[in-house]
Order: C-alpha cells, then structure tokens, then sequence
C-alpha cells in the first residue's frame, strides 16, 4: 500500500527536518507560530484580484527556507498535492466573472482569471508557510508553544499521544495491508466482509495497547502532569516576531512593487 | 472534506476558530470531571486518535461500485470514548494532518475541526446514534443508527462547506451549484462510511461488548441536550455574525482590490510616506524617461504609467527576494562551514 508508506515518510521527513540546528530551529516556537499564523493571516487577507502587491510575501518563504537549510522539493511536492482542490473549486472564477480588468497594451485580462491566479498564489504561500513551520519545529516544541499560550494541558497530552502512537500503529497497519494485499493481489482494498473484522480485530489491539501504555507511564511515575520543560523568549525571539509583523504590515497595506516602479520610472 | 487556507476569508476563519475553540474548552471540562473517574482515558484517547488516522489510509473496497473509501472515524470516536472525548481527539488528528500533510491548513484548522468534528459528535451522535442505540443494541440499530448518524453528520458539515466558501467570497462558485455538487456526493461518502462503523461496531458488540457499554464514558445522568442545543445556537449566532459582516463590507472591500490591480488610486494623497519617497525618488529615479506624469496626459497613459511601474516594481521585487535567497544562502553555507571547521 503506498499510501500508507507515503505518509509514514512524510512524518519521518519532518520529524527529521526539526531536529536541525539552525537560526530558525533554535528560536522560540511559540513566537515561530505566531509568525506563521500572521502570515497566513495576511496572505488570506490579500484583495481577491491582487497579484502583485503580494509579491514581497515570497521573501519570508524564501528566507526560512535558506536559513533553516530546509530541501526546497520536499516540502513544494506537498504544496502541490492540495492544489488539485483549489483548482477544481476555483475554476468557476474565470468561467463566471468575465469582467475586463486589466488593459495594456493589446492584452485584455479577466478579472477572473485575476482571482483565479490570486487563488493558485494564496493556497501555495500558506500551505508552504504551513509546512515550513513543522519543518523547522518539532512537536514536542510546539506542543510547548501551545502550553505556554494556555490550551489546556488534557488537548496536549492527547495531541502529544496521538501523534507518537501514529508513528507506531501506521507501521503496523502498513504491515496489515501488505499482508492483505499480497493475499489478494490485484484488489483495489479491503473486502466488505472483513470490514469489520479487519478494522475491529485492530482496534481491540490498539485498545489494549492502550492499557499497557497507562501502565507504563503510572510505573514511571505519571501522575496526570506532563513535563515539557521550560519556554524562555529571548531577546532575539522578539526581535524575530516584531520584524515579521512590521514586514508583514508594511507590504499589506501598500503596494510595495508599484511604490518601488514608481520610484524607478520617476512617475511618483 | 477539508477545507484550504487559501479558500476562507480571515474573518470566516476566525469566526470557525472562536466556535470550535468555545466546543473544544466546553469538552476540556466535561472530559477532566470523567478523568476523576477514569483517569486511564487519557493514553486511550490518544491511542484511538492514531488508530483512526492510520485507519484513514487503509481502503475499504466498495461493494458494486469497483472504488475505495476509507474511514471518517468522527463517529467511531464518538460511540467508543464519549462525544467529549471523541470530539477533542478528532482535533488533534485534524491538527496533525494539517501540519504534517497539508490537509487543511491552520487557519482553517478551525472550519475542519467544526465541520467533521462538531457536526458528529454533538449533534449525529447524541441527537440520531444514542437516540436509536438507546432502543436495545443490536446488529440492526447499530447499523441503522450508524448509517443514518454518519450520513446526517456528513450532510451538515459538507453544507457548512458551502456556507464557509460562500461567505469567504473567495470563489465565483454559485451557492445554489456548490451546494448541488457537495451534497449528493456527501451522501454517498456518509452512507459508506456509516456502514464502515456500523461493521467495526458490531463486530467489537460480538468480540467484546464491554468496550461499547463502559468505553463510552457519556454518562446518562450528565447528559443533556440543553448544553449542545446551546452550543449549536451560539454557532449559528457567530456565522450569521460573519455573514452579515461580510455582506456590508464586500462591495466595498471588492471595488478597493480592483482600483488596486488597475492602479487609480494608488499613488494619490500626501502622506509623510508619500512625501519621503517622491524626495527619495528626485534622488534615485534612475528611468526619468518613463515618466508618464505629466499635466496633459490622458486617462489612458496614466493607466500604462503605472501598469509599467507595476511591472518594473514587480519584477525588482522578485529580483530583490531572489537576492536575499542568495545572501542567507550564503550566510548559511559559511554558517555551516564554520561549524564544521570547528
């Protein structure tokens, strides 16, 4: 089953990436969401028809991705992934508004067509935003960042569990399905008449897993307290987070390009 | 079902955040006054919140349709942990396919959780599951009670897609066109995965029916519909919020964007800012002859002017962001070297 391999690699590959020690890595994770979370704010909050204003938004992928020596492939081939959805839902733009909105010269462009690339541009620069932010901090980092911005330590614990134990129970069911489809060969999935003993049989396993887990961590002294050290913002942190929100600010409210062609051609 | 970033508007996002937050903390409590009494759900909760994510990549062959599906698992959280429970681990595997698979992104981290995670836990489950379960369990309600519960839940949070896309205004799509496409196909999704819990259900009934009677932690005498009902209205009072928000400020926000691209009221007004670049550039303006600024000129040329100064400005700007590409690049590689020297 490759689909199921595919995503055990993919957490793997992430996982790996945050354990780098660079600039990025090293700085304060709650401050690194913040900054991703503005950034995906801003760029949602673009004009549904501007392209070129949001242009200067690229420098902040480009940055992390140098800085936080980040393989640029890796994580575009997932931005891709989620294009086809954008696609399909934004194609109605330049079918539906046929408006003309830009004139230079001989070329006459759409304003769908406008929003429609608007779109292409938005989805990629956040879902790159996205992944940028888990490539270059780790869960446990972020489950320290969410700590320190008080969500309540129970959704922590739960988010920290089910993202260890993904990593063990998909090696399992990877080891499942193979086992399935080298018994079944040529079949698309799983049989409907094993629905149910497929899918139970595994979940009364996990189940007791389950158990044996709470056992483990009552021998080790768990007593409903998670320990996720310490989350100190440094002087650089905030410098980090200020510059971010300046920038971001700065090319929101002004057309940045136009500001610098108009400088250029003396038309000001 | 998920919903991108690049689909919501900033103030839809945030209006899906505050609800789904305002559902999560209500089951933060619900569920820490049950941890008294069964402090072992925690590790279970995790662990099925994993089982349903790698249970999500298994397909299920279709009886007569020759396609695959896979499992929701919202229902299947609900009926074996408690609508609390279930609910709170359904966000933590939404978080994580959001971070790590880019299936849905963070801001509309609080749409998905809302549209696959409120949607069954607190209104299928409770309100069409329970309610039929309630009746004797057996291999007939559970079926019954799954398809129908998995289905109505599927059919609310495809239609609150909808809503989400609509007043986000991000597409041109047709309510009424969207709404045709999304349903039908939801119901189909729903029934199949009803189908896919009521078998897994049944067959836990069979092997150990203990799991489904004492595993779900929703305690008859702590339930009440009053609270959800509550919730639901809240919901809806927050959407129509947005919803009314959006319809006034619109047209406005939209006749705005479009002065932006055509470039019109861009460079008017005499703000210090203006003032220190037209000074800055007297200074530095190095392609005088492109000045199309001038007392005579035509609406038209005006257009070009700054068509062409939008294109020059582009194009420098991508120049300069590829630039500092370059430079923290190298500050990187000597960075390493460094390091590695040391």
């Amino acid at each position: 089953m490759t689909k199921i391999t595919k995503s055990m690699y993919g957490i793997r590959y992430f996982d790996e990436t945050a354990q780098k020690n660079t600039v990025i890595h090293r700085l304060n994770p709650s401050v690194k969401l913040l900054v991703s979370l503005f950034y995906i704010l801003t760029v949602v909050s673009f004009g549904k028809y501007e392209i070129m204003s949001m242009i200067p938004m690229t420098i902040y992928p480009v940055l992390v991705f140098n800085l936080g020596d980040i393989e640029f492939l890796p994580v575009f081939k997932r931005t891709i992934l989620v294009l086809p959805v954008i696609l399909l839902l934004g194609i109605s733009n330049p079918i539906l508004d046929k408006e003309t909105a830009v004139i230079f010269g001989h070329v006459v462009v759409s304003r769908g067509l406008l929003s429609y690339i608007s779109l292409i541009i938005k989805s990629t620069l956040s879902v790159i935003c996205g992944m940028l932010l888990i490539a270059t901090t780790s869960v446990d980092d972020l489950a320290k960042a969410l700590g320190s911005m008080h969500v309540p330590k129970i959704f922590i614990m739960i988010f920290l569990l089910t993202y260890r134990y993904t990593y063990v129970l998909i090696e399992e069911f990877s080891n499942i399905s193979t086992s399935y489809s080298l018994r079944a060969p040529g079949q698309k999935g799983i049989n409907h008449k094993l629905w149910g003993t497929l899918l139970g049989q595994l979940l009364m396993r996990t189940y007791d897993r389950a158990q044996s887990i709470y056992s483990a961590m009552c021998l080790r002294g768990y007593r409903g307290e998670y320990y996720k050290g310490e989350n100190i913002i440094h002087h650089k942190d905030y410098a980090y987070l200020i510059l971010w929100i300046v920038f971001l600010v700065l090319v929101r409210f002004n057309n940045v390009p136009l500001i610098i062609g108009s400088i250029m051609t003396g038309a000001f | 079902m998920h919903m991108a970033d690049a689909l919501i508007s900033a103030a839809t996002g945030g209006a899906m955040w505050a609800a789904s937050a305002g559902a999560a903390s209500y089951s933060v409590k619900r569920v820490q006054t049950e941890l008294v009494e069964n402090e072992k759900k925690i590790p279970l909760m995790g662990v099925m919140g994993a089982f349903v994510f790698a249970s999500q990549m298994i397909n299920f062959t279709i009886p007569g349709t020759g396609s695959s599906g896979h499992i929701g698992g919202g229902l299947l959280l609900a009926a074996l942990l408690g609508p609390h429970a279930g609910f709170l681990t359904l966000i933590s595997i939404l978080a994580i396919q959001a971070l790590f698979f880019a299936d849905g992104g963070l801001l509309a981290l609080g749409c998905n959780i809302f549209n696959m995670g409120f949607f069954t836990c607190f209104v299928a489950y409770p309100l069409i599951y329970k309610k039929i379960i309630q009746k004797g369990m057996s291999k007939k309600t559970i079926l019954i009670g799954s398809v129908l519960a998995a289905a109505a839940g599927l059919q609310l949070g495809s239609f609150a897609v909808v809503l989400e896309t609509f007043f986000s205004g991000k597409t041109e799509l047709p309510f009424g066109t969207f709404l045709i496409l999304m349903q039908p196909i939801h119901l189909a999704i729903g029934i199949i995965e009803g189908l896919l819990t009521a078998a897994v259900l049944t067959f836990l009934w069979n092997a150990r029916p203990e799991l489904l009677e004492n595993g779900s932690m929703d305690k008859k005498k702590n339930h009440s519909n009053k609270k959800i009902t509550v919730l639901i209205l809240c919901s809806a009072l927050v959407i129509g919020g947005v919803a009314s928000w959006y319809a006034s400020g619109s047209p406005d926000g939209l006749e705005w964007s479009i002065g932006k691209i055509v470039g019109i009221d861009e460079v008017d007004g005499s703000s210090m800012i203006h003032e220190f670049f037209q000074n800055v550039q007297e200074k530095i303006s190095f392609l005088p002859d492109y000045n199309f600024q001038s007392d005579s000129e035509t609406n038209a040329t005006e257009k070009l002017g700054t068509s062409v100064s939008g294109i020059l400005g582009s194009i420098f700007t991508l120049i300069f962001a590829a630039f500092i590409g370059m430079i923290s690049k190298k500050y990187r590689k000597i960075n390493k070297n460094i390091k590695e020297n040391n």
